[in-house]
């Protein structure tokens, strides 16, 4: 298992060991789960509540499926720890965040400073994600 | 138009510093060309065949004076002097030196431009009707809708690394002029019976190896939902678009392998979903970027008549001009195809002096056409000689707009590193070989386009003639394909037989058109004659 390099919980941070989404199904204790690209984050949505740490694996940054799973389960009430793992690049970071990953566990350790200038990046933001609770730029400009 | 405001200019100049760092990164050997790559190709930055080459955004195609003349500043400062304008309302730089682009993208932000997402699997530029806002025919502007969209795809957190690139055309009227039906998304905005405007979603258009024309997926969804709706269209592409193959990567690939029926229950179960999260702006913002398309002050009780004693003028009116809404005013298309030149190509003297007219006479704008030409949007008649005549002593006068010399073409292998041949030769050819304007009226409207390789970004798929260079053994070998359309009535052309060389090619088109004036019946144009006499008659007398 890779280290995480950035993590942004103030919990205890979770070591269970994650099984597949298909052994997650059948195996009622298991509370860490391993999301595999071509996974649908869907069928973790009725066992949410026994989750403490879902990790989405990227094998390969330019595969964006991870992105909408990790959105699909924030979106669903998830709160527990959303690891990104694998072929993580600076540039993404600030994006996944928004998508709800809490996490990074890099394959290949980033540059520390160049991967928080990148989390800090975006000062605002165009689109509204219930995940990241950042007010969108539309509601800026039109204060409820 | 649109005007940034103090958020729209702060993402613009974040990404610039943003790219900035990277390149830093790249040049001080941190990032292996591997890792840039897909980093450079989000902000249109491609390693071509000789140089870096640089696409900066026009967002649906629309632009003021001071951004057309900062293009041509940008060609002198950071390329050769040219601009090529593309089939996706863009401008692209052949010649740009890796180490200059964080300053060129810091100049564009100056004047509100970027080049953000216009390479990349990701959303790409948003295109529409060049003559959006100026036409009769339109139900709305699309543009304000448009722009909601552009803010939108901006930085989708989500939608960064789709499984292929992504692109959406708005327009507004039953005359699509902006190839709505060969887009990823399509949208009409259209009135129901209510007078309310909606959305009329078409997906799964495309040109490429595979091209499909667009399927209509919802008839009517409500102008408060569209941004909702078109984020469940990308989320259920995003999950299911096929990522082990990059040639069957687009949505279209999606739509035709699950059927437009269960690909459209998807994404009515993701629609249901996220209307009950927070997606979509409110009216309001809608409203604040139309109220910046407010029609400029016309003037009103002006002549629509036109001296029309100078026969060169003459010409051009009747072949590059289009009807105004206004009374008195025109819409003055400039073609960027003079007989035997690169189609789509500008010179930085000639991208000025367009963006000095615009500035006297359209009322400070212009639009970029996915057919590579640039127009007037609101030119007052009285102006309009005048216009002429300036535009005339810089070579922008050629009065081909939709005849057989208004090419469409790809860089081809001239330029790209994709490209199996040549595509501009091909065009010049023909071009010189149906150079009169007696030979161009007796062809009439006629649409031609050739793209270097089966990427078809020359769009030859939707050619009334279309040219597709391919590779044949080492030699660069040309099909003819007959028959495609990208407007209201959209068709995808079909392949006449084997391949020719170049000048092959050329006497082949030539003999395709002779077939059309034997033909042709009334006023009908070649495509018409085409539908009418099928392929048999062209075949025979290309191979016979």
């Amino acid at each position: 298992m890779v280290d995480v390099q950035f993590r942004f919980r103030d919990d205890e941070a979770v070591n269970d060991p994650a099984v597949t989404v298909s052994a997650f199904t059948e195996q009622s204790n298991a509370t860490a789960v391993r999301i595999e690209p071509s996974d649908d984050a869907r069928d973790l949505l009725p066992s949410l509540d026994r989750l403490a740490l879902v990790e989405v694996a990227f094998p390969a940054w330019t595969d964006g499926r991870g992105y909408s799973s990790a959105r699909i389960l924030r979106e669903a009430g998830y709160t527990g720890e959303l690891r990104a793992t694998g072929d993580l690049v600076i540039d993404m970071l600030h994006h996944m965040r928004r998508c709800g990953f809490d996490a990074f566990a890099p394959e290949k350790p980033l540059n520390t400073s160049d991967a928080e200038a990148a989390f800090a990046r975006w000062e605002n933001v165009y689109q509204a994600t219930v995940v990241d609770g950042r007010p969108p730029i539309w509601a800026k400009r039109h204060p409820a | 138009m649109y005007k940034y405001d103090e958020y729209d200019q702060q993402m613009v100049d974040t990404r610039v510093a943003e790219f900035r760092d990277q390149v830093r990164r790249r040049l001080a050997g941190e990032l292996t060309e591997d890792q840039f790559k897909p980093l450079r190709l989000q902000n249109g930055l491609y390693l071509q065949l000789h140089a870096y080459m640089l696409r900066v955004a026009v967002p649906y195609g629309t632009m003021n004076s001071a951004q057309m003349k900062m293009l041509g500043d940008i060609a002198d400062k950071y390329d050769r002097g040219y601009g090529h304008f593309t089939t996706r309302t863009n401008i692209q730089y052949n010649w740009i030196k890796l180490e200059d682009t964080p300053d060129a993208l810091a100049d564009l932000a100056k004047v509100e431009m970027h080049a953000i997402q216009t390479s990349g699997n990701c959303i790409r530029n948003i295109s529409s009707d060049q003559y959006a806002g100026a036409s009769a025919d339109e139900v709305v502007d699309p543009r304000p809708y448009a722009e909601l969209l552009r803010q939108w795809s901006s930085f989708h957190p989500e939608f960064l690394v789709l499984p292929r690139k992504f692109k959406i055309a708005v327009i507004a009227s039953e005359i699509d002029r902006a190839a709505m039906r060969l887009h990823d998304i399509g949208i009409n905005l259209v009135k129901n019976d209510a007078g309310e405007v909606g959305a009329e979603f078409y997906v799964g258009g495309g040109m490429g190896r595979t091209p499909f024309v667009a399927k209509k997926i919802k008839d009517f969804v409500p102008i408060d939902q569209m941004v909702t709706y078109a984020e469940a269209c990308v989320r259920v592409y995003n999950r299911y678009g096929r990522r082990d193959n990059k040639y069957k990567a687009r949505i279209k690939i999606l739509v035709h392998e699950l059927g437009l029926e269960a690909y459209s229950k998807e994404v009515d179960a993701e629609f249901a979903h996220l209307l009950t999260q927070p997606i979509e702006p409110p009216l309001a913002e809608l409203e604040r970027i139309q109220a910046m398309f407010v029609d400029p002050a016309f003037e009103t009780g002006l002549s629509d008549d036109l001296d029309l004693s100078d026969p060169d003028f003459r010409l051009w009116v009747e072949r590059n001009t289009f009807a105004h809404k206004a009374p008195g005013y025109v819409i003055a298309n400039v073609s960027l195809k003079p007989i035997g030149g690169i189609p789509g190509d500008a010179t930085s003297d000639q991208i000025r002096l367009m963006a000095e007219l615009a500035k006297d006479y359209s009322f400070d704008e212009l639009r970029v056409t996915h057919a590579q030409n640039i127009v007037f949007p609101h030119v007052k008649k009285n102006d309009l000689y005048t216009l002429w005549q300036k535009l005339e002593k810089a070579d922008l006068s050629t009065p081909n707009l939709d005849t057989v010399g208004d090419i469409i073409a790809c860089p081809g292998l001239d330029y790209c590193s994709l490209a199996n041949a040549r595509s501009i030769p091909v065009a010049q050819k023909i071009s010189e070989r149906f150079g009169t304007a007696e030979r161009q009226a007796e062809i009439g409207e006629l649409k031609l386009k050739i793209s270097g390789c089966i990427n078809a970004c020359g769009h030859h798929h939707a050619g009334h003639i279309g040219i597709l260079g391919v590779d044949k053994k080492g030699k660069e070998n040309y099909q003819l394909l007959l028959g495609g359309s990208e407007g209201a009535d959209t068709s995808l052309a079909k392949i006449t037989g084997p391949g020719f060389d170049e000048d092959g090619v050329v006497d082949a088109t030539e003999k395709a058109i002779d077939v059309y004036l034997a033909n042709k019946q009334g006023d009908e144009r070649f495509l018409d004659t085409y539908r009418r006499i099928g392929m048999a008659p062209f075949k025979e007398a290309i191979y016979g």
